[in-house]
């Protein structure tokens, strides 16, 4: 028991990865066996991360739960985990949507083991950059989760999949070089990789010194562009998302609901754990630069997502458009550090960040839930399906509703703040952006228009097409993503107020 | 410590050469068995040696001195330090692996391994393999040159009799050519260094741990730093002298390829440190920007040409050419990060590249082609090898959680404290490794298989499948503790470092 | 129970009533309908109670019915929310609780509870009438609605829409409910989602309030962020009202409050369907006939009136008393151009529905007319009681297409449109008690001097119009109110007058109790609300009964706003504008037989000024066009990804270039071995010894040494002095 309490973090991280490794010596052609495994065993790591949650001081100053183990003592680097309330908060979400992400893989028939064991990496993957407070380790996790999505998309993808995870990874890791050559830079310069240590000495640099032969302010504003493309790319910003159709469409369901639901974030939680602490003068020069990329993502990504025939890339445009919120959020803050507005604006990202976690995760898995049934995702062969499915519609129209950002439901709480904290720090784009929003509700009409309503589509009426009701594996996989929309939207305290409180603190 | 194991270690393989030709031509299977034996033995050892090794007290361990020519000062001086311990390791873990996978068997139709008189492959295999550990053991020049000739010799046998029909005359004349000219270059050199030290201190000797004292002149080391490290450097495939590598590659068979890119490679690295960087560590010093150029070049370079190769073994041949321009590149560092990692990249390199040959050479004996383009879907055939392959290849692109992120990082790092535009330029490489590794990988184990292969094709055997486990273990190993390797390797860099005068 | 315990109540029993319909017992017809019609009764039982506990506050505009509680978390504060019942408040929670009400008991019968399951009726379009067998002879019936739970369900969640928005102390929860019954509208309009037409009505009626929503979420964020807070106590403070009407904007030079409230202010014109964004309301009533048409024009175009009337303060915070300012100016003109504009068009429709949320499209204009002159309570005044007559009006409508469709069934001819109000007439003999509460309900709306409500709302707009001198306004709206009589009497005549000119019309019938009490209770409303408004120097009628409107509703505003000394002109030209225009509906229409006799066909009108075709064209087909062709086709696929795949080719290209022209061609040739001839010529010396003879080798390699030593000589002989 004391065991367990002293290493909370590190078992949350690494469950995952070692019941991967058990699923590996499992009998063969036990597929049952496998998912129900894989399924249980990522429950753990949720309780786990329940447990931290409700033990979590959210009032208590700087990180909590802390460990921190020898691991490249070489070079400074040590496997240093801790929490605070902005990484809590993504931890949550992953461990929340992986088990949900493998509940929905379990209509996967083919090899199953390899496809559990890569989404139980990918978890460790994706926890460990969340939890890192040491900028290798947080590298070094950055860079691994790309390998079994890669292999996800690769393996288990449809018909473009090839052209989509090749993309997905080389352009993911052609922007993370960047990224790998300032932190080599800071790990010259400081000799450590420890973060709290890295957020003092990076800043008390006294700008008019040289470094590497040049003034510091050059130096620090190329590393600030290097760590910004690396996450700008993850997010995505415009104009780095055109990965994210591809990958998004192509993936299977559960990787395209761990990829909109988790993955993205992890570019966004760079931004906010790495670059703003890090670079807070660059961050307020370029901040303009920042959002304008943002707001371009967010009218865009509307325009793009409407412009769509293909249901899963309508889907996926719309995080691009969504994530516009979080990056604009970011910008506010970067610019007006320190100000209530720059406060509200971060929470509306993080809020934004968990928010589009649940509900993009529900949309791609709704997605998935009728390809699987009509093997097309085309919006033109769909059409009038709403009486043959009518549980299914609703739950769609309720999971579009919280897309859209209906107020009552949690998107509206988390665009209103981004909106909120943005308007007085950058009033154009915050005005601007809401053309996105006005298109956020276009394309989302759309997407139910063509699915649900209008005149029936006979192909799918009866005959060996007839369209089957969702069934109840797949409402308990949406029910808990429904349950917490609703709720957040309508009590959004609970959650607001850890990261809040986090947001207080860091900046 | 009186077991005299790095000698037990040197020469057993040599024996267990001579003794599989005494045996009957026609007894392959018994050869095989002495081979692995004596494979196994070593390996054995050499993990003795790892694990005794006292990183506290660092420096040389494992000591042992024989005279052998008093007159001449040479003696038979052997000990490991941090830099070349992983160094006998890897080579007894090439040996034993590249065993297993040439064990070949003349039941199955399928032509796996080597069945044409394997006895003489083997014993050319071992004859090599001494000459390997004897270079990496010797702390006496004149030994460690004699062992790099016997080491160097056999490649040339076993490419032309039992290398790739196509190109095995070419490729052993153009391996043994620029071999020997390298090492007559350095040998010149290593004379010169034999011959002054006698000048400044009057004492005959070969013995390196003397000769580190010799005091050599600036100048003097200046004049002769580049051909002894060059000369060496030629084995280790430092651009512009890599051109043999990927032909040698290419036209040897399997297990060759593994010991030829695993651990030759790394015996050219190794005695370009040795003798040339540790002996004449001014002269390093002011060529260091050089030798910089040219792994930075060879590291882009190598790379670039891997992207458009067709042939899936030149590929991997001169992806060998560009992680090995990252060794030299962290040797050119001359700080504790660079050498540290080089010293690690040669370990993970060797595995890596090794592995890639065992699985190319499987993949070769069963499709008869090594053309990625008329390949395809061995995934379903071979799906261990695939999966051999795909975590060589992440090692290779440098993923964390694997040995190559492990042994580059700190390389770059390195690069960083000299000159950080070529750290700039040299990570490019990364990124087209990524690309030509996924497209490969993607093409061979998981395209669409041509269906004449369909049906024909049958899976690795058993010792495959141990071989490519070992090896992975290594990778993985490393890349997720670099304790297990990383603070052995400081110690040999501290004494380099001591020897750069603390640089 | 405290009353505030009571007004956080209210808006629950529907939102419960939808979750238990839509969780439960959406099998269940007469489940979900009792729980419905339960809940709406329970809240209208609420908001009773509130109401009358309100009436017995003393100034109760000073000390309002308010609680809060905290909702998010900001900085080191929390954003409250709560409920707030203060005079307008509660004058508005009288007309909705019942208007709501009326709607629920009203859906049982419109939606044929009771009535046989249509034998090829399909969920999404609109039951077409089952055939039953008796004694003997079959004949058809209406049938039941297929989806009668899931429209329950809708109901209640409108009704919680609307009563958070009623209650709510704040803008943001005001906004909540706002877009919750935004998104009750699209499901209701759009409830037949089978019919092309009603989906597409459904987008569009979404779309453009949401235009109207997205610039009022910027103007609460604008006033969020300039006040901190939303709370409307906190803002309506002096000293804030003060802040905010001093600071300058670089928009047109508004102040911070004219700003805030022109964003604000678009909100209502897409909620409450005013000039340009006025389109949606038409095709809304593509929904069920006519419940979720009167939900949109009788209840919640209103509230867009209502967040005008809430904001009031705000918006006239820097309004001297004399000389509107921009922001008013804006209102009021937009105001009185819709009122006349749809006013004009209604004239031209023959769908007795269009006609019907044209002129309510128009009353709107009123109203913000009034607001923008300053006009709070007459303002307020006319929003009660045309919600009650155009309630009346609309169900009364709905009443007349139930009859009208029983028509049809009976005589099986479904060409006949039962909402073309050519093929009616004459169905006063046939429906008495519709014909007679609609009767009531379009006197009112025509402003029927001194028994109907809407006369003394109306005459107290145009009172107050010329009063302050607004000619202009005074004079468009008399106008409009002309037109309105003569399009309601044109309706009525066209509608209940004369013969019937089908079948149809002939086999008409009166609809069941649930349908008609409804009407009788609101045409009731329909003329008493308009007694508790009477100016109380009315020539005659002025101080028999208090104003006592105006003075509860008057004290919602900080200054009271003193009573209008009355005068002859606007009484008169409301007299006569009201009963001109009916008589000359009458005149012209009552021997009009068919659509051709109509003078008043106008391509111009009949097509709303061709709005529609020209929104198409300006800004849907460009969206269109922006999204597919330019945004997705030329810049992601085209631009971006162009780009990208530059990279796999340029990698190939440099490859191979390096391969061919360096490696092969420099390095090999001419640091490597030279040439293949050398080559070849050690190979032809070699070849001898591939036996595997070891010893040649070191030969060789003796043969090396050798050299080497000479070369030492030779060093040792010139360059010693180097060492």
């Amino acid at each position: 028991m004391n065991f367990i309490d002293t290493h909370l973090l590190s078992l949350i991280l690494f469950l995952p990865s070692i019941a991967a490794i058990i699923i590996l010596f499992l009998p063969k052609g036990e597929d049952k066996l496998t998912r129900w495994f894989a399924f249980g065993a990522s429950l753990i790591p949720f309780l786990l991360s329940l447990v931290v949650w409700f033990r979590f001081e959210a009032g208590q100053p700087g990180f909590q739960f802390e460990e921190s183990y020898v691991w490249y003592e070489a070079i400074g680097s040590s496997l240093h985990l801790g929490v605070d309330g902005l990484s809590l908060t993504m931890v949550l979400l992953t461990t929340l949507l992986t088990p949900l992400a493998i509940l929905a893989s379990f209509s996967i028939s083919d090899r199953v083991k390899p496809y559990m064991m890569l989404f139980l990496f990918l978890e460790t993957g994706m926890l460990g950059v969340f939890l890192a407070l040491d900028l290798l380790i947080f590298f070094v996790f950055w860079e691994v989760g790309l390998v079994p999505m890669y292999f996800l998309i690769n393996q288990w993808g449809s018909a473009n999949r090839n052209y989509a995870s090749l993309k997905f990874l080389i352009y993911t890791m052609g922007g993370s070089l960047g990224l790998l050559l300032a932190v080599q830079m800071l790990g010259v310069l400081f000799g450590t990789y420890d973060l709290l240590t890295l957020y003092q000495r990076w800043n008390s640099l006294e700008p008019g010194s040289l470094l590497l032969g040049m003034p510091v302010q050059t130096v620090k504003t190329i590393a600030f562009w290097a760590f910004a493309i690396a996450f700008a790319i993850k997010v995505p910003v415009w104009p780095f998302h055109t990965w994210l159709p591809d990958a998004h469409t192509e993936a299977p369901t559960a990787g395209s609901m761990i990829l909109a639901g988790v993955l993205l974030k992890l570019g966004a939680y760079g931004f906010l754990r790495l670059i703003l602490p890090l670079y807070p003068f660059e961050a307020k020069i370029f901040a303009g630069a920042l959002a304008l990329l943002a707001t371009a993502a967010i009218v865009f990504g509307a325009f793009g997502s409407y412009g769509q025939t293909d249901f899963k890339r309508l889907v996926a445009y719309s995080s691009v458009n969504h994530m516009g919120f979080v990056v604009l959020g970011i910008a506010a803050a970067g610019l007006a550090s320190g100000t209530i507005d720059a406060n509200i604006a971060l929470n509306g990202a993080i809020l934004q960040m968990f928010n589009h976690g649940l509900s993009a995760a529900g949309m791609f898995f709704l997605v998935g839930v009728i390809y699987e049934r009509t093997h097309t995702r085309n919006l033109e062969e769909f059409g009038g399906l709403f009486p043959l499915v009518p549980v299914y519609g609703g739950i769609l129209i309720f999971t579009s509703m919280a897309s859209l950002g209906l107020p009552g439901l949690n998107g509206f709480i988390s665009e209103f703040l981004v909106v909120r904290g943005s308007w007085p720090i950058l009033t154009a784009y915050t005005a601007i952006s809401m053309l996105g929003l006005l298109f956020t509700g276009a394309y989302i009409l759309k997407g139910i228009k063509k699915v649900l309503h209008g005149p029936l589509n006979e192909h799918w009426a009866h005959g060996e097409h007839k369209l089957t009701e969702i069934n109840t594996r797949e409402v308990l996989v949406m029910a808990p993503l429904m349950v917490l929309i609703l709720w957040i939207g309508l009590w959004p305290g609970w959650i607001l107020n850890v990261i809040n409180k986090a947001v207080g603190m860091l900046f | 410590m009186d077991f005299p194991v790095l000698s037990v270690i040197t020469f057993t393989p040599i024996a267990a050469a001579l003794l599989i030709l005494l045996l009957p031509a026609q007894r392959k299977n018994e050869a095989r068995a002495v081979a692995l034996a004596a494979a196994s033995f070593a390996l054995i050892l050499s993990f003795g040696v790892y694990f005794n090794y006292d990183q506290a007290a660092a420096g040389y361990q494992f000591i042992e001195k024989y005279n052998w020519l008093p007159a001449l000062g040479i003696s038979l001086h052997f000990g490991v330090d941090g830099m070349s311990t992983p160094l006998v390791l890897l080579t007894g873990v090439v040996m034993f692996t590249g065993v297993l996978i040439s064990w070949g068997d003349d039941d199955k139709h399928v032509m796996a391994g080597i069945q044409d008189r394997p006895r003489e492959f083997f014993a050319f295999l071992f004859i090599l393999a001494s000459g390997v550990f004897g270079v990496f053991v010797s702390l006496d020049l004149f030994m460690l040159f004699f062992f790099y000739e016997i080491a160097v010799f056999p490649m040339y046998l076993l490419i032309a009799i039992w290398g790739w029909i196509v190109t095995r005359e070419y490729a052993a004349m153009k391996l043994t050519l620029y071999l020997f000219l390298g090492s007559v270059v350095s040998l010149v050199g290593v004379l010169v260094m034999y011959w002054v030290q006698y000048q400044n201190t009057g004492v005959l000797t070969f013995d390196m741990l003397e000769m580190e004292k010799a005091g050599f002149s600036q100048i003097f080391q200046n004049i002769w730093f580049l051909p002894v490290f060059l000369g060496f450097a030629v084995l280790g495939g430092i651009w512009p002298f890599h051109n043999w590598s990927p032909d040698g590659h290419v036209a040897a068979p399997t297990a060759v390829s593994m010991f030829h890119a695993g651990v030759l490679m790394k015996l050219g690295a190794f005695a370009a440190l040795r003798v040339g960087i540790m002996l004449l560590p001014q002269g390093a010093q002011s060529w260091s920007w050089l030798i910089m150029t040219f792994a930075a070049i060879a590291v882009v370079y190598g790379a670039y040409i891997a992207f458009v190769q067709t042939d899936f073994k030149y590929m991997v041949g001169f992806s060998s050419v560009s992680h090995m321009g990252l060794v030299m590149l962290g040797f050119s560092t001359l700080n504790r990060q660079g050498l540290l990692g080089a010293g690690v990249q040669m370990f993970s390199h060797g595995v890596m590249t090794a592995l890639f040959f065992a699985v190319v050479g499987m993949i070769y004996d069963r499709a008869h082609t090594r053309e990625i383009p008329e390949l395809g879907g061995m995934n379903k055939v071979m799906p261990f090898a695939a999966i051999g392959f795909i975590i060589g290849g992440l090692v290779s692109m440098g993923m964390p959680g694997f040995s190559g992120f492990i042994a580059e990082f700190p390389i770059f790092m390195g690069v960083w404290g000299r000159q950080w535009l070529v750290a700039v330029i040299a990570i490019i490489s990364i990124i087209i490794t990524a690309g030509y590794i996924m497209r490969n990988i993607g093409q061979v184990f998981f395209g669409n298989m041509p269906e004449k292969f369909e049906g024909h094709l049958t899976d690795v055997t058993v010792l495959d499948k141990i071989a490519i486990t070992t090896l992975c273990l290594f990778m993985i190993l490393i890349g997720l503790f670099p304790g297990f390797m990383v603070p052995l390797v400081q110690t040999g860099v501290e004494n380099i470092l001591r020897l750069l005068g603390g640089a | 129970m405290t009353t505030e315990a009571l007004i956080w109540l209210i808006p629950l029993p529907p939102v419960l009533a939808f979750f238990l319909i839509v969780l439960f017992t959406n099998k269940n017809k007469a489940l979900s309908h009792g729980l419905a019609v339960g809940a709406a009764f329970l809240s209208w039982l609420g908001s009773m109670i509130v109401f009358v506990r309100a009436l017995g506050v003393e100034h109760l505009g000073e000390h309002p019915f308010e609680s809060s509680v905290n909702w998010l978390p900001i900085g080191d504060t929390w954003f409250r929310i709560g409920v707030l019942i203060d005079p307008t408040g509660a004058a508005v929670l009288f007309f909705v609780s019942i208007t709501i009400f009326m709607i629920f008991l009203y859906s049982v019968g419109y939606q044929n509870f009771g009535q046989p399951q249509g034998g090829n009726d399909v969920k999404g379009l609109p039951p077409h009438g089952a055939t039953v067998e008796e004694h003997g002879h079959k004949h058809v019936v209406p049938s039941v609605e297929p989806m009668y739970s899931r429209f329950f369900a809708f109901l209640g969640l409108f009704a919680f829409g609307m009563y958070v928005l009623v209650v709510s102390d704040n803008l943001l929860t005001f906004f909540v409910g706002w877009e919750i019954m935004g998104l009750c509208s699209y499901l209701l309009i759009g409830f037949w989602y089978a019919k092309p037409s009603a989906r597409d009505a459904a987008v569009k009626a979404f779309m453009t309030t949401r235009i109207g929503d997205v610039f009022m979420l910027l103007g609460i964020a604008y006033l969020y962020s300039a006040t901190g807070t939303l709370s409307f106590r906190e803002i309506f403070t002096e000293e804030t009202l003060q802040v905010l009407a001093t600071t300058m904007t670089p928009v047109l030079g508004l102040s911070a409050a004219g700003l805030i409230g022109l964003l604000l202010f678009i909100g209502t014109v897409g909620k409450s369907a005013q000039f340009p964004l006025h389109v949606w309301l038409p095709d809304a009533m593509e929904g069920p006939t006519p419940v979720s048409a009167m939900i949109h024009a009788a209840t919640m175009v209103s509230a867009g009136v209502y967040a005008v009337i809430r904001m009031f303060p705000l918006i006239t915070a820097d309004f001297t008393g004399h000389g509107l300012t921009t922001t008013m100016s804006i209102i009021a003109f937009i105001g009185a151009f819709t009122a006349l504009f749809a006013a004009t068009i209604a004239v031209a429709q023959n769908d007795i529905k269009r006609v019907l949320a044209y002129s309510t499209i128009s009353q709107l204009g009123y109203m913000i007319a009034a607001l923008g002159i300053g006009a709070y309570v007459a303002a307020a005044f006319h929003l009660i009681t045309h919600a009650f007559f155009k309630a009346l009006l609309f169900l009364g409508s709905g009443s007349v297409i139930h009859g009208m469709e029983h028509g049809v069934l009976h005589t099986g001819n479904h060409h006949v449109d039962p909402q073309n109000m050519f093929n009616m007439g004459g169905l006063r003999r046939k429906m008495p008690i519709t014909f007679w509460t609609f009767l009531i309900g379009g006197f009112a709306l025509s402003g029927f001097p001194l028994i109907t409500a809407g006369f003394w709302s109306k005459d107290e707009i145009l009172a107050d119009a010329f009063g302050h001198g607004h000619l202009w306004v005074f004079g468009t709206l008399a106008i409009a109110a002309f037109l309105t009589a003569f399009y309601t009497m044109r309706q009525i005549t066209l509608t209940f007058l004369g013969e019937p000119r089908t079948k149809e019309a002939e086999h008409a019938q009166e609809t069941p109790w649930t349908m008609t009490v409804p009407l009788i209770i609101l045409s009731i409303f329909a003329i008493g609300y308009g007694w508790v408004g009477i100016p109380e120097h009315f020539p005659g009628l002025g101080g028999l009964v208090p104003n006592w409107f105006h003075e509860f509703v008057g004290g919602t505003l900080a200054e009271h706003p003193e009573a209008l000394a009355f005068n002859w002109i606007p009484l008169i030209t409301s007299l006569t504008v009201a009963l001109g225009g009916l008589f000359f509906g009458w005149l012209v229409y009552r021997n009009v037989n068919s659509v051709s006799e109509d003078k008043l066909q106008i391509p111009l009108l009949k097509n709303k000024y061709y709005f529609d075709e020209a929104y198409d064209f300006l800004f849907v087909k460009p969206a269109y066009w922006v999204a597919e062709t330019l945004v997705s086709r030329w810049m992601d696929q085209g631009l971006i990804d162009g780009i990208l795949h530059i990279f796999g080719p340029v990698t190939d290209k440099i490859g191979s270039f390096i391969r061919k022209y360096i490696d092969l061609l420099i390095v090999n040739e001419a640091v490597g071995d030279g040439s293949y001839k050398v080559t070849w010529w050690f190979g032809r010396n070699l070849r001898t010894v591939q036996t595997g003879r070891i010893q040649q080798y070191l030969m060789f390699a003796l043969f090396v040494f050798m050299l080497v030593g000479a070369a030492l000589y030779f060093y040792f002989r010139y360059f010693r002095q180097l060492a």
